[in-house]
């Protein structure tokens, strides 16, 4: 066992390397970061140097000019020694920015995970045990639907309805406009209030995937042999169902689970753009469009790893719930 | 319960079938000898692919998603045909706009005009005006006494001792009926000098005419307009627009009156309405003429012609949203279609040759696993909006690059079913026939993973569509002046346009939802089609 996770481990480094490389290389050669945008702003003002001395001082200024594997190399070695630079974009270290911001995706992410198997796993349990019912087709179109919603469309339809109809929440933002003023228990409602829509928005997507997952392998199971001798001994249908169909089921459902644990702290990128929430991916955004190097690479790398740290959960909790499952 | 009973019946139905066909079998060898292979006696089996398809067409859900994706097809490739308008065309409108038409200011200050021949120099027409405010009726300028003679309200005559005189100071303004004549200063002087007395009518003595003038200050002279006289000057905005006599006079009228708009019918017979503005701080009236201007047809709400309305740059909605369609679901086919080629490709070589080059491969597949490609394409958008790439090489890229993300998936699912299928006993026929490797890879074993590929192509068509949507959405996919379903719900990240004109981004979200999830609905269908082991 101890072997296995530290041979999975080794080989999740060696594959960060790649994929690294292969982003930083993509980054570089990218001639829209936000060196070249200041050394053109700066190459315009009058009486200035020209745009390619200050792009070369700046690069020199920023550690950029050095040959692309060298400049990679010293990359893996600030971020594994833990000096990740300054943001370009933002102006303060990248790591007091990721600290800001990382908790709220965070806390976001729970929230919506927790609703999502508290949704998904019992009407898939439903779904499958009532296959080809009524039920069961509406719950996979209901599935089926919210994995094809366009988050943006469905965001700007929760926007119209409860913004702009009803008024019950604001736009954009995370904080309301007295937020200053409010007691600290106010701010936290505030807080709460405003992450109402972001977090049914998501939770409405997600919940599609997870609820087709179950009753896939509810379906599964309950075609299993010992589904059948259970009838046959004559058990009550609830009995085979929760105590002997559900607990197989949550062999798969448990590893996925405990795989996507990392995927809480990525962020919704694109859900936090559309409501302006300044979670991880809200952030991220930006600064990748800005060109912002040091945050994006910090930023790509850190999902990365999360990636990775999700396989090997995965894995790992597969051979633990699983006795069948012997890892070698 | 529905469906159980209509089950039952079917069941029923080909039990009654079969019951019949034995019947016949029984009663065949009678009528046409034992072993004779007639209709009748052989057995009907439908071929694979028939199968697939009985089983595909049951199942309701895939069917309705069929008819979908089939509309969505119509919809966008001979919807663009169909449609009268062009993907771009532009659409105009008239709208009323208040222009700015003519200024407007009373004159308050004196004028001075000098007589012919006469000197009237600005130092004595300064010395005039003190004389006036100081109740003088005598101004000397270097030893020449200048005596100043009220003719009328608000207008005096200047004149030398001898009695001539040399120019006149005024404040009601005479201007010319007749374009580009100028007035002589006997005719100002005699007008002036009855108007400001109240008289109707004058004559000059040098011509001999006699004029007369209205309550308006219109001069007249046998019937033709001469002059206007008024305390205001006005002034065209702009050197194209000619200020009919008409026109001004009834704008004094409006300026005397205190009144904030008036309607003129100008001598083409168009009657417009114009509205006065007084401006404190310049101390003048600006006046607007309310015309029609030729403007985009902006956000046009849905009619007759534009069915769904028109977009912010005043193209019709209902053909952006067909050639977006085109846009959408080209870019999903081609995306897959590329992801199809390299990870058939590379998953083949894996499954196949197993050992290193499975090794290699599948280390490749994880490290392209391990890239978060929605960053990736986001930064690649950005990038490509900075150096301003022409919008029909960067939808070509688009595809590439999302493309070239998808395959390790399409990699893995080859692999993993030619690893199973290369031990078969067939692959052992191949090989042992001498078939090229080529061949035993893309020619037998490939052609049993199609249903799997087929299943995940459909699914991955719909998550390419949302991919795109979503970067032309964010402004980072297919940008103007192509439409995209993305694109053109750009729009509503204008709030404006979120509260007021649903039908700028409401249909084409809905076409998007609908073309997605009747691509699952199909793959669904399909999956549950290909499987041998589902009941149905």
């Amino acid at each position: 066992m101890h072997k296995y996770i530290i041979k999975r481990l080794l080989y999740s480094l060696i594959i960060f390397f790649f994929v690294m490389l292969i982003i930083y290389v993509l980054l570089r050669c990218l001639p829209t970061s936000y060196l070249e945008t200041v050394a053109r702003q700066m190459s315009q003002r009058p009486g200035s140097k020209t745009y390619q001395e200050w792009l070369a001082q700046l690069e020199a200024q920023y550690g950029m000019d050095k040959g692309y594997l060298l400049g990679y190399l010293e990359w893996l070695k600030n971020f594994f020694t833990g000096n990740h630079g300054d943001s370009w974009f933002y102006t303060v270290p990248v790591i007091e920015k990721f600290h800001d911001t990382v908790w709220l995706s965070f806390v976001m992410g729970l929230i919506v995970l927790i609703f999502e198997i508290i949704i998904a796993i019992p009407l898939g349990i439903v779904a499958a045990t009532k296959q080809y019912s009524f039920t069961d087709y509406t719950v996979t179109v209901v599935a089926l639907a919210g994995i094809s919603l366009p988050t943006f469309f469905f965001a700007s339809l929760l926007k119209l309805v409860f913004s702009v109809k009803l008024g019950w929440f604001d736009l954009f933002g995370l904080v309301g406009r007295n937020y200053e003023q409010l007691s600290a228990w106010g701010q936290f409602l505030d807080k709460a209030h405003h992450l109402v829509l972001p977090i049914v928005t998501l939770v409405v997507l997600s919940i599609g995937s997870l609820m087709r997952y179950t009753r896939t392998n509810m379906l599964e199971v309950m075609n299993a042999d010992y589904i059948r001798t259970a009838r046959a001994k004559g058990l009550d249908e609830h009995t085979v169902i929760y105590k002997h169909a559900f607990r197989n089921t949550l062999i798969p459902l448990v590893t996925i689970l405990g795989g996507s644990l990392p995927g809480l702290f990525s962020g919704a990128l694109i859900t936090e753009t559309l409501y302006a929430i300044p979670g991880i991916g809200y952030t991220a955004y930006h600064a990748m469009v800005g060109g912002d190097i040091p945050f994006s690479m910090f930023y790509l790398a850190f999902i990365a790893i999360l990636t990775l740290l999700g396989n090997l959960i995965a894995d790992l909790l597969y051979a633990a719930v699983d006795p069948r499952v012997r890892l070698a | 319960m529905n469906d159980k009973k209509q089950n039952d019946l079917l069941d029923k139905n080909q039990k009654d079938q079969s019951e019949l066909r034995d019947k016949q079998a029984a009663a065949a060898p009678e009528q046409s000898g034992q072993y004779a292979l007639d209709d009748e006696r052989r057995v009907k089996v439908l071929s694979p692919g028939a199968m697939v398809a009985k089983r595909f067409f049951r199942n309701r859900i895939a069917v309705v998603g069929l008819a979908i994706l089939t509309a969505m097809f119509l919809f966008s490739f001979v919807g663009g045909i169909l449609s009268p308008y062009d993907e771009a065309q532009l659409f105009y409108t008239q709208t009323l706009q208040k222009k700015e038409y003519a200024g407007a200011v009373k004159n308050d200050d004196m004028r001075f005009l000098a007589a012919e021949g006469q000197d009237f120099g600005s130092i004595i027409q300064a010395q005039v005006v003190l004389a006036l405010t100081t109740n003088k009726d005598m101004v000397s300028y270097k030893g020449v006494d200048y005596y100043v003679t009220e003719e009328g309200k608000d207008f005096y005559s200047v004149a030398l001792k001898d009695g001539t005189v040399i120019g006149i100071a005024y404040k009601d303004v005479v201007t010319s009926s007749v374009e580009g004549q100028k007035l002589d200063f006997e005719f100002v002087f005699n007008a002036l000098k009855a108007y400001t007395n109240g008289e109707h009518r004058f004559q000059m003595s040098t011509v001999g005419a006699a004029y007369t003038i209205d309550e308006g200050g219109v001069v007249e002279a046998g019937g033709q307009e001469i002059a206007f006289i008024s305390r205001y000057v006005i002034n065209p905005i702009a050197p194209d627009i000619f200020l009919s006599r008409d026109f001004r006079e009834e704008l004094a009228i409006a300026l005397e009156a205190g009144e904030s708009s008036f309607v003129f019918k100008d001598a083409d017979g168009v009657e417009s309405e114009y509205f006065i503005e007084y401006k404190p701080d310049v101390k003048n009236w600006v006046v607007r003429q309310e015309t029609y201007t030729r403007t985009y047809d902006r956000y046009a709400s849905p009619s007759k012609e534009h069915w769904l309305g028109t977009d912010k740059n005043g193209m019709d909605m209902m053909t952006r949203l067909m050639y977006g369609g085109r846009v959408s679901l080209v870019i999903g086919f081609i995306v897959e279609l590329i992801a199809l080629v390299i990870g058939v490709i590379l998953g083949g070589l894996a499954g196949y040759f197993g050992d290193w080059v499975d090794f290699l491969i599948m280390r490749i597949v994880d490290i392209f696993y391990c890239i978060p490609s929605t960053p990736i394409i986001i930064i690649l958008g950005a990038a490509m909006d900075a150096m301003g790439v022409d919008p029909q090489i960067r939808m070509l890229y688009l595809m590439l690059i999302l493309g070239f993300l998808g395959w390790p998936s399409m990699a893995r699912l080859v692999r993993g079913q030619i690893l199973g299928l290369r031990e078969q006993e067939f692959m052992v026929a191949t090989e042992s026939s001498g078939l090229r490797v080529s061949r035993r890879i893309f020619k037998h074993l490939v052609p049993n993973v199609i249903p799997q590929l087929i299943v995940s192509c459909t699914m991955g068509i719909g998550g390419t569509i949302l991919t795109e949507a979503t970067l032309s959405f964010l402004g980072l996919g297919v940008k103007f002046p192509f439409a995209s379903w993305g694109n053109i719900i750009n729009d509503v990240n204008n709030t404006f346009v979120l509260q007021n004109y649903w039908f700028i981004w409401i249909p084409a979200g809905i076409l998007i939802l609908l073309t997605v999830l009747a691509f699952n609905l199909v793959g669904d269908g399909l999956r549950d089609a290909f499987d041998p082991k589902m009941k149905r």
